[in-house]
């Protein structure tokens, strides 16, 4: 549904010959028909531009934007307005915004309405699906009222009513749960997951929230300096091995290996979370197990469980018992030595400092 | 002096000052609103953006604003003679009046228009407007509340310029006190002009103030943050009018939606 390629973006400050701030890095994103996408990163990793150059309010340095099958890159043309053509096709995308960007000086039904202007609708087909849409947002009542009146989740399902009044079939969040207390995040996050569903809409959205993918996303990117370092479904994320995003959105704790006892993180998914693997293993073999540190959660509306074991003896002596786990469908995956400085080292093994940093975040 | 010879001619030169001040304001409006606007457009990184026009823009502007109004007044004979057919009289002392406001309120317009949230102008053009559809359904709408506080400092600013229009023979109070007051030592009547603009001043002032409050109130620019808006709501909570506060219902959470805990 949307496919960008190569996609770069240089900012220069002070003119031409000023310096160059590479924003985005030949980043290839794909997002599938239907799904819920998520860009997660720290501040100025690039997500902003990223989304803000598919629907080209930022005009990429190079590379290659398409919605719905159509280069929107090849309709920009040439001067910093916005030619008819890539006007059409931007009111096809939605957008939500963190800071919600109502008019202060029109009502919730006339926020609503806004895109219905711009497409030339008469008055009373621009009232009744204006009604619809805060209905279907859960504002139906609030329609005569001014943004300044709202709290900010209501703003913020006005914004989404009216990203969704010219019928979108994409629909771009920029941070839009940033500026919400938890709660909020929550029903927002509700709100955007059931309009995938019903509408069958495409979401991408950015965020530096963990929760915000683990709770809606069927998809995820991990940037960082521009580029995308990660991405893929979040299920084959959380079982490829050395996967920071699954890391930071699953992590584990618990000590380190030392020469005498092997540790290993088990990451298992649907079915496998249901059975009794552990005390199978400890049966079968005759070996003690410790569990170091453990974690059940739901992810993209499925069941994912990590935790870290500890078996006795060398790693190489327990090839078997681990080959044993395998079968049963779990994800295995040995934990990394503790560096030397680092005697309390944090959460599963590459984890890069930034990613702690989000996984951090992410457990308050 | 005694009253009765004061009235008739404190009713006269009011009218004229409200003449004078009531057209030259309109055309200001009509001329110092667009003027403004494309200051914005054209600037580094606005819509338009067209270095060229908008520094030959702002140098005219820049120019006619540093004129003092006597010498604009009398630069501008020849076109105030095209426009009008005159240079004397009321219908003269509108042309320097408005020329000399246009730039003035355009200056203003401009300030008011870049307050505008940067964020706004962005949603509308990724719902597909255009420039047009900015101006008029953000810029303008967005920015109304300082639009009205510019025009009635420019009001203010116009009677006090329409002073100097005595010396093309156009009455109005300023005149009046000057011819009076000063070269007639009819001090009494310099007083009584003086109250009259005073008064005049203040309800024009005290009519712009309400109408720009009343609509910022209305957009609520009252509230910076949301997360500060929502502190102070509690705080005064008590006050609240139940149906004030059964209008903000808390957050539905959908359960069904929500990760186990």
């Amino acid at each position: 549904m949307i496919t960008t390629s190569g996609l770069t973006k240089i900012y220069r400050s002070g003119g031409p010959r000023g310096r160059a701030i590479t924003a985005l890095d030949d980043v290839d994103l794909h997002v599938a028909e239907g799904e819920v996408y998520g860009v997660i990163g720290q501040s100025g990793a690039g997500k902003s531009s990223l989304i803000r150059c598919v629907n080209l309010l930022e005009r990429p340095t190079s590379g290659t934007v398409t919605v719905a099958g159509q280069d929107l890159t090849a309709l920009a043309g040439r001067g910093p307005r916005a030619g008819r053509e890539l006007r059409a096709a931007r009111s096809r995308i939605g957008m939500v915004f963190q800071h919600f960007n109502l008019l202060s000086s029109r009502t919730v039904q006339d926020n609503v309405e806004l895109p219905l202007e711009i497409l030339g609708l008469s008055g009373r087909e621009r009232a009744r699906k204006a009604a619809e849409l805060l209905d279907l947002v859960g504002l139906g009542e609030r329609a005569r009222a001014y943004p300044a009146q709202l709290s900010g989740g209501q703003k913020q399902r006005v914004g989404i009513a009216r990203a969704l009044a010219a019928e979108p079939k994409v629909l771009l969040s920029d941070e839009a749960t940033s500026a919400l207390d938890p709660e909020t995040t929550r029903s927002i996050l509700g709100l955007l997951r059931d309009l995938n569903r019903q509408l069958g809409l495409t979401v991408l959205l950015i965020t530096h929230e963990m929760d915000v993918v683990k709770s809606i996303c069927d998809s995820a990117a991990l940037m960082r300096e521009g580029r995308i370092v990660e991405s893929g479904t979040v299920t084959d994320l959380l079982a490829t091995p050395g996967s920071e995003l699954a890391a930071a959105l699953f992590p584990v704790s618990g000590g380190g290996e030392d020469p005498e006892r092997t540790v290993v993180d088990l990451t298992f998914q649907g079915d496998a979370a249901g059975r009794p693997v552990i005390s199978r293993l400890a049966r079968t073999y005759d070996i003690d197990v410790s569990i170091l540190g453990a974690a059940v959660d739901t992810v993209a509306g499925r069941q994912v469980g990590r935790m870290r074991i500890e078996l006795p003896g060398r790693y190489e002596d327990n090839v078997v018992p681990i080959g044993f786990l395998r079968e049963q469908g779990l994800h295995v995956e040995r934990a990394e030595h503790p560096g030397p400085d680092a005697p309390a080292a944090p959460p599963a093994g590459p984890a890069a400092p930034p990613v702690a940093a989000l996984a951090k975040e992410e457990t308050k | 002096m005694t009253w009765s010879e004061m009235q008739p001619l404190l009713e006269q030169a009011s009218w004229d000052t409200l003449y004078m001040v009531g057209w030259s304001t309109l055309i200001a409006v009509v001329g110092g609103l667009p003027l403004g606007i494309l200051l914005v457009l054209t600037d580094r990184g606005g819509l338009l953006g067209n270095q060229a026009v908008n520094k030959v823009t702002g140098q005219v502007v820049n120019i006619a604003r540093s004129m003092p109004f006597i010498i604009l007044m009398v630069a501008l004979m020849d076109f105030t003679r095209w426009v009008t057919g005159t240079t004397i009289g009321r219908e003269a002392a509108i042309v320097p009046l408005a020329i000399g406001a246009i730039p003035f309120f355009a200056r203003l317009v401009e300030t008011a228009v870049r307050e505008v949230d940067g964020g706004l102008v962005e949603a509308v053009q990724s719902m597909g407007g255009n420039t047009w559809t900015i101006v008029r359904k953000v810029l303008v709408p967005e920015s109304l509340p300082s639009l009205i506080a510019g025009t009635t400092t420019t009001i203010v600013a116009l009677i006090g310029y329409s002073a100097m229009a005595g010396t093309v023979g156009a009455g109005g109070l300023g005149d009046l006190a000057v011819r009076y007051g000063y070269q007639r030592f009819e001090s009494d009547l310099m007083w009584v002009t003086v109250a009259v603009l005073a008064v005049v001043i203040s309800v024009i002032q005290f009519a712009g103030d309400f109408a720009a409050r009343g609509l910022h109130r209305r957009s609520g620019h009252a509230g910076p943050a949301p997360r500060l808006r929502f502190l102070r709501d509690r705080d005064a909570a008590p006050e609240r009018s139940p149906e004030q506060s059964a209008g903000q219902p808390p957050e539905p959470v959908k359960s069904s939606e929500l990760p186990a805990p």
